[in-house]
C-alpha cells in the first residue's frame, strides 16, 4: 500500500465513480449555452445532472475542497470556477486558506 | 525516408493563451517565459519541420472521464479547437497528416500498443498553446500535426517507462516512413505544479531540474519513479511530464540539449521550455 500524499487526493477509480455526475455537469460547461443555463437556475441544472446532496451542497457553497471530496476533478471544476470568473490561483488560495496575493507570493517564493 | 530532427517540450498553462490574446508577452510577469521562445523560433526557421507529432493530455474537451483512452492517436485531416469553458480564445484549426497517422497507428498496434484511433479529434489548449508559442499569430499553416493523447488525468496512469517505450515505438515508426518528411516531436505540459487540494501551489524546483537534466541523455533514470512518486515530487498535475517522456522516447538518435528556459511561476506552474536536437546515431548511419 502506498503512502498517502498529504493534501492530495489521487483522482483514481474510487474518485472517478463518486464524481461522475459532478464532473459530467462541469464537462457540459464547455458550452456557453450551458453555462448560461446554470447561471439562470443552478438548482435545476444540478438536478438535471443528478448530483448527490453532498455535491449540490459543495457546489452551492463554492467550496472546492468539498467538491474534490465528493469526487470532483480539478480540470473539470476549473470549468465551473470559470463561470464565476475564478482562475486556478483563486481556487488555489481558497483551498489553502490564504488570500490570492499570499498564494501568488508563495508561488514566486518557490522560484527563489 | 522521414527524419526526426528533434523535440520541443513546453508548458501549456491555459493562461498563456489569455496572455497571447492580450499581447502581454513583454509584461514583466510574462516576458521571462515568452523570451524562452526566441531560440525556438530560430530553430524552427532553421530546421523547417514538415510535421509535428504532439504528445499531450486532454483536459476535458475531446474526451470525458466516461470513456478515457490511455493512449489515443489522431488520424484526422484537421484538428479543431473549441470552447473549453475557462475563457481562453478558441484557436484556428491545425492541419493533420492522416497518412502518417495511420502509419503510426499500424506500427504502434503491431508493436503491441493498443491505442485508440481517432478520425475526429478536438485538440485543447494542451496542443494549441504550444503551437501558438512556436508559431505566433497562428502561423502554423506550413506544418501538419499528429496529436497523441496520453491520459494524465484519471488514475491509473501509464508509467514513465511505458510512455518512454511508446515514444520509442513512435520514433521507430517515423524512421520507417517512406516519405521524405522532416519530423519534430513535441511534449507538452508540466513541470511541477498542483492545482487541487490543500497542497495546491506545490512546486519543486530541484526535482524539475533533475528531470530536465536526466531527460536529455538518461531518460531511463527517470523510470525509477512510479506515478505515485512523481505526484509526490512534482505535484498532482506535474505528471504531465509523461508527455515529455514520450517525446524523448521518439528521439531515437544522439540527443543534445540546444536550449532550456525555466521560470517560476506562470500561473500555478513551474514553466519550462526545452529544445532537444536529434542526430542519427553512428550505428544507424553505418547500417
Amino acid at each position: 500500500m502506498t503512502q498517502d500524499i498529504p493534501g492530495t487526493t489521487m483522482f483514481d477509480g474510487d474518485q472517478a465513480q463518486k464524481g461522475l455526475a459532478l464532473n459530467r455537469m462541469c464537462f457540459s460547461f464547455n458550452s456557453a449555452e450551458n453555462r448560461a443555463a446554470f447561471l439562470r437556475d443552478e438548482e435545476a441544472y444540478c438536478t438535471k445532472y443528478g448530483l448527490t446532496d453532498e455535491q449540490r451542497a459543495a457546489v452551492k457553497s463554492r467550496n472546492v475542497l468539498r467538491m474534490i471530496e465528493t469526487g470532483g476533478n480539478v480540470y473539470y471544476l476549473a470549468k465551473l470556477a470559470g463561470i464565476f470568473g475564478l482562475n486556478v490561483q483563486d481556487i488555489g488560495a481558497q483551498q489553502t486558506n490564504t488570500t490570492v496575493d499570499e498564494f501568488k507570493a508563495k508561488l514566486v517564493a518557490a522560484g527563489r | 525516408m522521414a527524419k526526426i530532427i528533434g523535440g520541443v517540450a513546453t508548458t501549456h498553462v491555459p493562461s498563456i493563451g489569455k496572455a497571447i490574446a492580450d499581447k502581454k508577452q513583454k509584461d514583466p510577469y510574462w516576458n521571462p517565459f515568452f523570451k524562452g521562445f526566441d531560440f525556438v523560433h530560430y530553430w524552427l526557421a532553421r530546421e523547417k519541420p514538415d510535421v509535428a507529432v504532439v504528445f499531450y493530455n486532454d483536459h476535458g474537451l475531446n474526451f470525458f472521464l466516461d470513456k478515457l483512452p490511455t493512449f489515443a492517436v489522431g488520424a484526422a485531416n484537421e484538428y479543431r479547437n473549441e470552447d473549453e469553458g475557462w475563457g481562453i480564445p478558441v484557436s484556428s484549426s491545425i492541419q493533420g497528416d492522416p497518412a502518417l497517422s495511420w502509419h503510426l497507428i499500424n506500427a504502434l498496434v503491431a508493436d503491441e500498443f493498443d491505442i485508440t484511433m481517432c478520425q475526429d479529434m478536438l485538440v485543447d489548449h494542451s496542443v494549441t498553446i504550444p503551437m501558438g508559442l512556436m508559431w505566433p499569430g497562428e502561423k502554423w499553416q506550413g506544418i501538419k500535426i499528429v496529436p497523441v493523447s496520453i491520459n494524465t488525468v484519471q488514475h491509473p496512469l501509464p508509467s514513465l517507462a511505458r510512455c518512454l517505450k511508446l515514444g520509442r515505438s513512435v520514433g521507430r515508426a517515423i524512421e520507417s516512413y517512406e516519405q521524405d518528411l522532416r519530423v519534430m516531436i513535441v511534449g507538452t505540459g508540466g513541470l511541477s505544479h498542483q492545482l487541487d487540494g490543500k497542497r495546491a501551489g506545490f512546486i519543486n524546483k530541484e526535482f524539475d531540474k533533475l528531470c530536465m537534466d536526466k531527460i536529455v541523455n538518461e531518460p531511463d533514470f527517470l523510470t525509477r519513479y512510479s506515478v505515485h512518486d512523481f505526484v509526490e515530487e512534482a505535484g498532482a498535475q506535474g505528471v504531465e511530464f509523461l508527455n515529455w517522456m514520450a517525446m524523448r522516447g521518439a528521439l531515437t538518435g544522439q540527443v543534445k540539449e540546444l536550449h532550456r528556459n525555466y521560470h517560476i511561476p506562470i500561473s500555478n506552474t513551474a514553466a519550462a521550455t526545452v529544445v532537444l536536437e536529434n542526430r542519427p546515431s553512428a550505428e544507424r548511419k553505418a547500417a
